[in-house]
């Protein structure tokens, strides 16, 4: 059932948000931004005081992920912008995460501090030690509570792997293992291990002239250990078997959509180019986002998606323009609810899509402080594509651009999404009646 | 570009030929854009989307694919571009010290700093810095 959410954040952060990711419970929500910071959000535990609240997102970390760096090698800098976030089963009290940036993959460790040890029997108030001729008595330590204090530290660093810019991340159902993709490559990591990390994939050219596609987006499956995919710039998505050979250049499975040739324009290849590629929960399906739609592809068939949405298909008409203001080359997401029965992604004009799949339905809303208040019904929009507009509609020249959903997400479990307009990132719940 | 029915209907002004019913408005707009680039950009190359474009992805330090805050210039082909090559290390921290104003990098740490006179305790070492709990930026 799509229900129209309510909101009941909307945070302002300090720089524009790149990459959004709930972890395996929901309890978690991390964003990573430009400026290379993680912000953590946690969501409050339901009080009997309030049951008519939600738990709400609160801040529960931040820190410095990346910072910028100098490759000296090419005079290029580095950029510390988080490109993705990808959390880790938790496995003990402490949380894991993966943060990337072009370059540089780093594993964090989120932990609570909320005991201090005082009273040591060598040591004074200030630490230093006693002369030991002054003590004349055993004294133990004890913990005393001490102010929560949430401490982010950097366990493994996974550098110097990547030639090309890293585009994603995928977490191994085996826990030990994590791949991260770029251009042109994807190299297999295990997380104990950060001077070695194994090619899995290399579909770089001898000559590179003869490069016709790039690696767009690559993720594992949630179940089968040894099976991944990748999407690519022309649209088209591989799935590899890692049990078949340890270079996974040839594919097991090859999806693409046969195009009628009589379509085939300038921009063809562009909007085909294939942004991000999810898994669903189940593991039986994919979905990929290219520039104006969202297909689904069920992997048992390899010649065509099963189903296939228009995000906003009324671009069409604008794609020259598009082009010059390089909007067409904007990489959206998409993502499953819990049960893979919805799909959401983002738009224009802070516009973001949810497209229900047994029902056929879908409706577009607006993630827009103006437009919203902390516990109303989000109102659906609509783009008027021609002709008349009638009074609530959106006109297609009237469209922000610069106001673009590129990254959202999903509770694993619950109908709570989050997603970041720029520097705002609005979480929105369901209404509790 | 070849078309699988030539109709008789002459030609539209953007000099396209008509599809098989269904599909003409589908067609008709992505063609239609196509030939306003060309007039903008004659120099534009036949292949579509092709290596010129990936090459320029791949070799630029910062992505191709640009945010519309950051400065952009207009390239080779009409495609803009974002091209922050240095020419070595020095030249990207003079860069960098003139955006932010700033003097030079002080030498090291804090020299109050008590060091060799006892062994250092967890205390008396620089505070890590540990992350901010902070409430709501914004409600």
């Amino acid at each position: 059932k799509l229900r129209h959410h309510s909101i009941t954040t909307v945070t302002l952060l300090p720089d524009i948000i790149s990459t959004v990711e709930f972890n395996h419970t929901g309890e978690l929500l991390a964003t990573g931004d430009k400026g290379g910071r993680v912000v953590i959000f946690q969501r409050e535990q339901e009080s009997k005081n309030q049951i008519h609240r939600r738990g709400e997102y609160n801040v529960y970390s931040t820190f410095q992920s990346h910072e910028p760096e100098f490759d000296y090698l090419k005079s290029l800098e580095i950029e510390e912008k988080i490109n993705k976030i990808r959390w880790l089963p938790q496995q003990n009290a402490a949380y894991f995460l993966l943060s990337t940036n072009d370059k540089t993959v780093k594993l964090w460790k989120v932990s609570e501090r909320d005991k201090r040890p005082e009273g040591y029997n060598l040591k004074d108030e200030e630490g230093r030690l006693r002369d030991p001729a002054t003590i004349t008595t055993l004294r133990v330590p004890v913990l005393r509570p001490m102010d929560l204090m949430v401490e982010a530290t950097p366990r493994r660093v996974f550098a110097n792997a990547h030639t090309y810019h890293i585009n994603s991340i995928s977490v191994n159902s085996d826990y030990e293992t994590y791949m991260s993709a770029d251009d042109l490559r994807i190299n297999l990591w295990n997380f104990e291990i950060t001077n070695q990390s194994f090619n899995i994939v290399d579909i770089k050219p001898a000559n590179m002239e003869e490069l016709t596609e790039v690696i767009t987006a690559a993720e594992f499956h949630p179940h089968h250990c040894n099976t991944f995919v990748y999407s690519s710039s022309k649209g088209t998505i591989r799935l590899c078997d890692m049990r078949a050979s340890a270079l996974c250049d040839r594919h097991t499975k090859f999806f693409e959509e046969p195009e009628d040739p009589s379509n085939r324009s300038f921009f063809s290849e562009i909007i085909s180019s294939i942004s991000d590629v999810k898994f669903s929960h189940s593991g039986r399906y994919i979905m990929t986002r290219d520039y104006l739609t969202v297909k689904v592809w069920d992997l048992n068939m390899e010649n065509r998606p099963i189903e296939t949405y228009q995000v906003h298909d009324y671009l069409r008409s604008k794609l020259c323009s598009l082009y010059e203001n390089d909007c067409i080359f904007d990489k959206f997401e998409c993502v499953w609810n819990g049960s893979d029965s919805v799909i959401m992604t983002g738009s224009y004009n802070n516009f973001f899509r949810m497209f229900d799949r047994n029902t056929k339905r879908d409706v577009t809303l607006e993630a827009s402080r103006e437009n919203s208040k902390p516990r109303a019904i989000l109102k659906p929009r609509k783009v008027c594509v021609g002709g008349k507009r009638r009074k609530d509609e959106i006109s297609v020249d009237s469209l922000d651009f610069s106001k673009k959903i590129l990254h959202t997400a999903w509770h694993p479990s619950e109908n709570i999404i989050a997603v970041a307009a720029t520097n705002n990132l609005y979480i929105f719940q369901d209404k509790v009646n | 570009m070849s078309q699988k029915q030539d109709e008789e209907n002459p030609a539209e002004e953007t000099g396209e030929e008509k599809q098989d019913t269904q599909e003409k408005e589908g067609i008709l707009p992505e063609r239609a854009e196509e030939a306003k680039l060309k007039a903008k950009y004659p120099s534009l190359g036949q292949k579509p989307g092709g290596s010129d474009f990936l090459m320029k992805r791949l070799q630029k330090g910062v992505s191709l694919i640009s945010y519309p805050l950051l400065l952009e210039s207009k390239g080779i082909l009409g495609m803009k571009s974002i091209e922050q090559k240095y020419f070595d290390s020095g030249d990207y921290n003079m860069a960098k010290a003139k955006m932010k104003n700033k003097q030079l990098p002080s030498t090291g740490p804090d020299k109050n700093l008590v060091t060799g006179d006892h062994i250092p305790t967890p205390q008396d070492l620089p505070q890590r810095k540990s992350s901010l709990v902070t409430s709501k930026l914004a409600g």
